[in-house]
């Protein structure tokens, strides 16, 4: 691992440390929500795929009765048959916040005309035209869900994708530099320390030799 | 109030005018992701996309993907599913969990 170009000084380290401490305690927080994502990711998956067979196996059924309608009826007469549709759609669209990731809501409100949903008059269509409706009308619901379920999936997917590599990055590169760098603080202060006290003993020698000679020679000098 | 829209061949999303549901037949690749990008920079919260749309639609699905609206939902169209809308949940969930679980049984 590489260490941060620092300089090797007791306020560097103590800057680092903390530094660590922060990035270690923020890597536990992030674990944690990558945990919790998972869990809420995992129902959240496993209902957007029930949700999913569910509408491709009505919208199988709607469009097979449809094909019936079709081949029944002229072209023409069937899309004037569907040209001004009795009910509309609309969508309230709503935030939920799992784990802070904003997911929407779908609050669905149908505006129905009269009744049914047939937006033709009986006279010149014919029942198959009836029961392909019908069997849109039913997948309609599960249609409606499965767009909430899978978008929140697909949004909580990348969000535990981003936590990931967050996670990684503070686990496998910036933890290990810190503590390298610290280690490196460390000892270079260490090796400062010894080389000032051997340093110390060299110049304590040299004082206490020096003042020996000038021992010997006022002894001398008293001798003489 | 946001609305919801589908895009395909005609065929497929006739049926889906009754219910109120605005149909948007594209036939080209250009025409696909023009629609796309169209209905997006409306007020469809919700856009269906057959799935032979989808293939053609190519990167422009991606680009909404990991945006809050609109959803885009692939759907089998009448010549039925080829699998392409589970492959969707399969993918998001390869994402997350980095490995295809789900769907090893």
């Amino acid at each position: 691992m590489a260490k941060l170009n620092v300089n090797p000084t007791r306020m560097e380290m103590t800057r680092l440390k903390r530094q660590l401490k922060t990035a270690t305690r923020g890597h536990k927080l992030l674990k944690d929500k990558l945990d919790e994502l998972m869990k809420q990711f995992l129902e959240i998956v496993r209902e957007n795929k029930r949700l999913r067979e569910e509408a491709e196996k009505a919208l199988e059924g709607a469009y097979q009765n449809f094909i019936i309608a079709r081949a029944v009826l002229s072209e023409s007469t069937l899309s004037s048959a569907l040209m001004i549709p009795q009910q509309s759609v609309s969508v309230k669209v709503k935030q939920k916040n799992i784990m802070s990731v904003n997911v929407p809501v779908f609050d669905f409100q149908k505006t129905e005309g009269s009744g049914d949903i047939y937006p033709y008059g009986m006279a010149f269509t014919s029942g198959e035209l009836d029961s392909a409706m019908n069997s849109f009308a039913d997948a309609m619901e599960p249609l409606l869900r499965l767009a909430e379920s899978e978008k929140t999936a697909q949004l909580l997917a990348q969000e535990i994708e981003r936590t990931r590599r967050r996670v990684n990055a503070l686990e496998n590169v910036m933890i290990p530099n810190y503590q390298e760098t610290i280690k490196f603080i460390a000892m270079k202060l260490e090796e400062n320390e010894r080389a000032s006290t051997t340093r110390l003993m060299k110049v304590k020698d040299m004082v206490l030799k020096k003042a020996l000679e000038e021992r010997h020679k006022q002894d001398e000098a008293l001798q003489a | 109030m946001s609305k919801v829209g589908i895009i395909g061949d005609k065929d497929s999303i006739m049926g889906f005018l009754a219910l109120g549901i605005d149909i948007f037949p594209a036939y080209t690749q250009e025409e696909i992701k023009k629609t796309i990008h169209k209905l997006a920079e409306k007020e469809y919260a919700i856009i269906y996309i057959t799935e032979e749309a989808s293939l053609k639609a190519g990167e422009s699905l991606a680009r909404y993907k990991d945006l809050e609206l609109p959803a885009i939902i692939v759907i089998p169209g009448i010549e039925g599913s080829m699998g392409l809308g589970m492959n969707e949940v399969r993918e998001s969930a390869k994402r997350a969990i980095g490995a295809d679980i789900l769907f090893s049984e």
